[in-house]
């Protein structure tokens, strides 16, 4: 589904993030990316967003290489991503607004994914209920908690059935219960829809859960990827999954 | 929360100025200073005469020059909080033009601009165009990345931006502006309505009452300039907790 080529990347007057990369990722996988605080994991996710553009290489999704951010692509990020001045509700419905604003023209909306009024209403109650804040609709985004807050974030990326997944942080400021909760329901949806996810997490056991494939950034430039199969991952009580972390902490702190 | 006026605060207001100036104009005991009681009913009779019109008159430049400030100031003080580079060029020049009093160009802009309504809006429109630019600007700079990230990356273009985050987050902004330079606004409609017109607060004042010793029609007038200022003080408080409903909530 993702076919990183040769990515090179840098932010001005700054050592290379990326140099030559190359990944690929497939359709409905589940994958972390986690490294030290400024290695680029979460450069990483906004190049493949594209809200960034890469110096060189090529970011291919669904065999498409355009320059502009992919309609079917969300991203959810650590916080403020929310309007601060409309309900609940209409948060959720921003994205289906935006694209009626545009109509289905395949670039800000994918093409032919024309709503009309009940299907829009059906879609959006759907994801209040499955993110279990319908009785919070009519609130601002002050009125709640930051774990409600990124309910409703999720609610909104998920109505407009993307079919891939991007997450920056997003769990790290929520606490325990509600983290646990949402990465469950992330990896229930990466299951039910092929929904491909890609979390970026400086929480190793996160990184562990969420990521089938963990991609370990280093904070000097990234060449080769290093990729680790995760069989423990969505299953915490699995017998090596601490054994995993363990495994993960060593590798971060080799290359920290 | 925000704290808006309520009725009983104004009326409470209202009285206690009814209350001083009854005192002040029994302590000074001179025509400059009559009594409310004397001012009240000549105010009431001639606001449906040749008071109202004047107050119209005056009531339409004020609106006019808002308007104008308001659809220059608003795009340009996005543009500026949005482009750091542009930002840098104009601040320096924002920077010394912001505290000028901008009424000692009133003989300038009637050169230029001509004796007409047009200058007298044209300057009211300056003062208020660069309050708003300024905090608008800010306000603009101040928008979360992640917030124009997030919105962009479920698909928002330059178009979408405005109607769904530029235009709502500066809302505030623009009323707080409006708020705050209204009283300018008027000050300065008052100085520049008191020549080259015939029909204005500020004419009504100064050339038809003051100059003819009419002081209790005069004070009819001023009641008439601070219904004015206190209008659109209400309007724009109105506006504000109409608009701004999430800075108005209760936990």
């Amino acid at each position: 589904m993702i076919e990183i080529s040769q990515l090179t990347f840098s932010y001005s007057n700054q050592s290379c993030l990326f140099e030559a990369f190359s990944l690929s990722i497939k359709k409905g996988e589940l994958w972390s990316i986690i490294g030290p605080s400024g290695c680029g994991k979460s450069t990483f996710l906004y190049l493949i967003s594209r809200l960034i553009k890469s110096e060189s290489g090529a970011i291919s999704i669904d065999g498409e290489t355009a320059h502009r951010p992919r309609p079917q692509t969300g991203l959810v990020l650590q916080d403020h991503g929310l309007l601060p001045w409309s309900t609940v509700q209409k948060n959720v419905a921003l994205g289906l607004n935006i694209r009626k604003l545009y109509g289905p023209d395949g670039k800000h909306a994918p093409p032919g994914s024309k709503l009309d009024k009940t299907a829009e209403k059906r879609i959006i109650d759907y994801w209040l209920s499955r993110l279990g804040i319908s009785d919070l609709k009519h609130k601002y985004p002050s009125q709640m908690s930051r774990g409600q807050r990124q309910r409703t974030a999720l609610a909104r990326t998920m109505a407009l059935s993307p079919d891939l997944l991007l997450m920056d942080e997003p769990f790290s400021a929520l606490d325990a219960p509600t983290s646990k909760d949402l990465q469950d329901l992330i990896v229930a949806l990466n299951r039910e829809r092929e929904l491909t996810c890609l979390t970026v997490t400086h929480n190793i056991e996160e990184a562990v859960f969420m990521g089938r494939k963990i991609l370990i950034l280093g904070k000097t430039t990234n060449r080769d990827p290093e990729i680790i199969n995760n069989p423990t991952a969505t299953d915490s009580k699995h017998s090596s999954f601490q054994a995993m972390c363990e495994d993960i902490r060593a590798k971060l702190e080799k290359s920290a | 929360m925000r704290k808006t006026l309520d009725l009983t605060t104004v009326l409470l207001g209202i009285l206690m100025i009814l209350v001083f100036w009854q005192a002040l104009s029994w302590l000074i005991d001179s025509p400059i200073m009559p009594s409310p009681l004397e001012v009240i009913p000549i105010f009431m009779t001639s606001l449906t005469g040749e008071l109202g019109l004047h107050f119209l008159a005056s009531t339409g430049r004020v609106l006019a020059s808002i308007t104008l400030a308001v659809i220059t100031a608003v795009p340009a003080g996005l543009a500026l909080g949005q482009m750091p580079k542009l930002n840098r060029i104009f601040d320096p020049l924002i920077a010394i033009v912001y505290p000028i009093p901008k009424i000692v160009f009133l003989p300038v802009i009637y050169v230029l601009l001509g004796i007409t309504d047009i200058s007298k809006i044209f300057l009211i429109a300056v003062i208020v165009f660069f309050q708003i630019l300024v905090v608008v600007r800010d306000e603009a700079a101040n928008l979360h990345p992640e917030l124009i990230l997030s919105v962009r990356s479920i698909g928002a273009g330059r178009r979408a931006l405005f109607r769904y985050v530029y235009i709502p987050a500066s809302l505030p902004a623009v009323l707080t502006a409006l708020r705050i330079s209204i009283g300018t606004a008027v000050a300065v409609l008052f100085i520049a309505e008191q020549s080259l017109t015939s029909y204005g607060l500020g004419y009504y004042i100064i050339v038809e009452t003051y100059q003819v010793l009419l002081y209790p029609e005069m004070y009819a007038g001023i009641l008439a300039m601070s219904l004015l200022g206190l209008t659109l003080y209400f309007l724009i408080d109105y506006l504000e907790r109409v608009v701004n409903k999430h800075l108005y909530l209760e936990k």
